[in-house]
């Protein structure tokens, strides 16, 4: 059996329950994290969408931007949509403080506002073919490092990419749905056939970065005084 | 082609993408919106950690007291806002407006309030919002009238409140209500669902998916008479997924605005208390960060044809 990884969501602001659903749904044990000591429970961490300029007002209070910063050195982290613009080293409209993890240079709101907002499929190299991919006011990445391998495009340009043990979407993988041509205007449509590839992928990326076990369990399920703060 | 775009919909021209909509309201979670009437104030929210600002000509409890006919504000006050911050800006149309809210559209705003503090325009309709790309939030006192906001094409619902007045019992009172309501569905039977969508005057799809869920198919937020950290504490507990602050931001009571460093300090303190709402350690640090709060206008001391809650069909 594959083990079963603590994923934590950052959770100070934005869609972190829609992360916890996906991450549920990909064999992973979600985590809400808010705090330095939660950050330390956790396999591997998602910086959801929500806004980006909330989120450091709110880890610049907490304490929590060096914790953060550490973790996105070494562990697995996922950034959507604002949490992509958290992971970029540069960010540009406007330039803003960044946690610097990923080597690439990101613009805000590059689409536009909300009204500019757009579902679109697009080519990626993960199996299965076209991702449809959920664009809300989305940053675009503007240039990337040469270490940074680009997994999914938006008209020829990186919406989805890797480095190392960083993994960055521009759009929003927790709102996928697999196939969304039979779909109405309705709410009954909201959570129908979610295609959760982009999560599978990142689960198996904090999977294979755990350490080696012959018990098979994740760290935080190892060690039972982690476990119990 | 190798990209194509449907905006969520196989037909293009049948609506204009309740997904992307929805999505928008997803990302607000677990955040402030704050009221703003000048650039000023709206930067001072974004750099507090407003997820978004509402766009206005007065706030809620200026409008109380000065009277008059209540409506959209002016495009150029919208324009500077918008011009000033990179958060989501959003603004209110009246209650039935739809031209208000197309001009809106045209401006580019964000999100659109239907909102019960502007005078309303239609005393029978409210706005078609499924003929709109921008999306919208409309205020709701049971879920009835929730659901049937929804079915014109809301994508997000906030309790109405009592607005401008600094006093959250409505608030409570009308998110107590909605969860109840939804509550109650979840034990019914196929037969008490089809009379409960009757007696919420709502229609049946909706009743059935909320009895099935047990809560709305778009984010609920909360909204009218929050002013304090404790407030936005209490209705988040009470499952508002985000908050509206109105008046208790920028005003010190109806008329007059508290000064910078007062306002600066509210609106922090209710950011973070909005984010560590079931932590009553930061609850009581925020609580003391934050220098006073507005005066406030008693609901019970009031005549209920004063009440902007009762607008709304």
């Amino acid at each position: 059996m594959q083990p079963i990884p603590t994923i934590g969501v950052l959770a100070l602001q934005g869609d972190y329950e829609s992360h916890a659903r996906a991450l549920e749904q990909v064999n992973a044990q979600p985590k809400m994290v808010r705090t330095a000591a939660e950050l330390e429970q956790v396999d591997g961490l998602i910086i959801p969408g929500g806004e980006s300029t909330t989120f450091l007002k709110l880890l610049e209070r907490e304490g929590l931007f060096a914790p953060l910063e550490e973790f996105a050195r070494t562990r697995p982290t996922f950034g959507t949509c604002a949490g992509c613009i958290l992971l970029a080293k540069r960010v540009t409209h406007p330039e803003q403080q960044s946690l610097g993890a990923l080597d690439a240079t990101v613009e805000r709101n590059a689409y536009g506002r909300q009204i500019d907002s757009q579902i679109v499929t697009g080519a990626t190299s993960l199996p299965g073919g076209p991702l449809e991919m959920v664009f809300i006011r989305a940053p675009r990445l503007i240039e990337l490092g040469s270490g940074v391998e680009v997994l999914a495009t938006r008209d020829g340009s990186p919406v989805l990419v890797r480095q190392k043990n960083i993994l960055a979407a521009t759009f929003h993988p927790e709102l996928s749905h697999s196939d969304s041509s039979s779909e109405s205007d309705s709410p009954d449509d909201l959570e129908r056939n979610p295609d959760r590839r982009v999560h599978r992928y990142f689960a198996q990326m904090v999977r294979d970065a755990l350490p080696e076990s012959g018990e098979g369990k994740s760290s935080a399920q190892r060690d039972p005084i982690r476990q119990s703060r | 082609m190798a990209n194509h775009q449907n905006n969520g919909n196989a037909n293009p021209e049948s609506g204009h993408g309740l997904r992307l909509k929805v999505g928008l309201a997803e990302m607000l979670k677990g955040g402030v919106i704050m009221d703003v009437i000048n650039a000023e104030q709206a930067e001072i929210a974004e750099k507090a950690g407003a997820v978004a600002v509402m766009a206005l000509e007065r706030v809620p409890a200026q409008i109380r007291a000065e009277g008059g006919v209540a409506r959209m504000a002016s495009p150029a006050i919208i324009k500077e806002i918008m011009a000033t911050v990179s958060i989501p800006v959003m603004a209110k149309c009246r209650i039935g407006h739809f031209a208000e809210a197309q001009v809106l559209q045209e401006l580019g705003v964000d999100f659109i309030d239907e909102s019960e503090v502007l005078t309303p325009a239609d005393e029978l309709h409210h706005v078609n919002k499924h003929a709109f790309k921008t999306p919208f939030v409309c205020g709701a006192r049971d879920l009835g009238e929730a659901l049937r906001r929804i079915a014109e094409g809301a994508a997000m619902i906030r309790t109405k409140g009592e607005a401008g007045t600094g006093d959250v019992v409505h608030a409570v009172k009308h998110l107590r209500q909605i969860v109840k309501d939804m509550r109650q569905l979840t034990v019914m039977s196929e037969e008490e669902l089809f009379a409960a969508a009757k007696d919420h005057r709502a229609p049946y799809e909706l009743i059935r998916m909320v009895a099935k869920a047990g809560k709305l198919p778009v984010p609920n937020f909360s909204a009218g008479g929050i002013a304090t950290p404790a407030d936005a504490a209490l209705v988040r507990q009470l499952g508002a997924e985000a908050v509206f602050v109105g008046s208790g931001i920028f005003m010190s009571d109806s008329t007059h605005l508290a000064s910078i460093e007062e306002a600066t300090s509210r609106a922090r303190a209710i950011v973070r208390a909005t984010t560590f709402f079931d932590d009553p350690k930061v609850l009581a640090e925020t609580s003391a960060e934050c220098t006073g709060a507005m005066k406030g206008l008693a609901i019970a001391g009031m005549d209920a044809a004063t009440m902007m809650q009762t607008r709304g069909w």
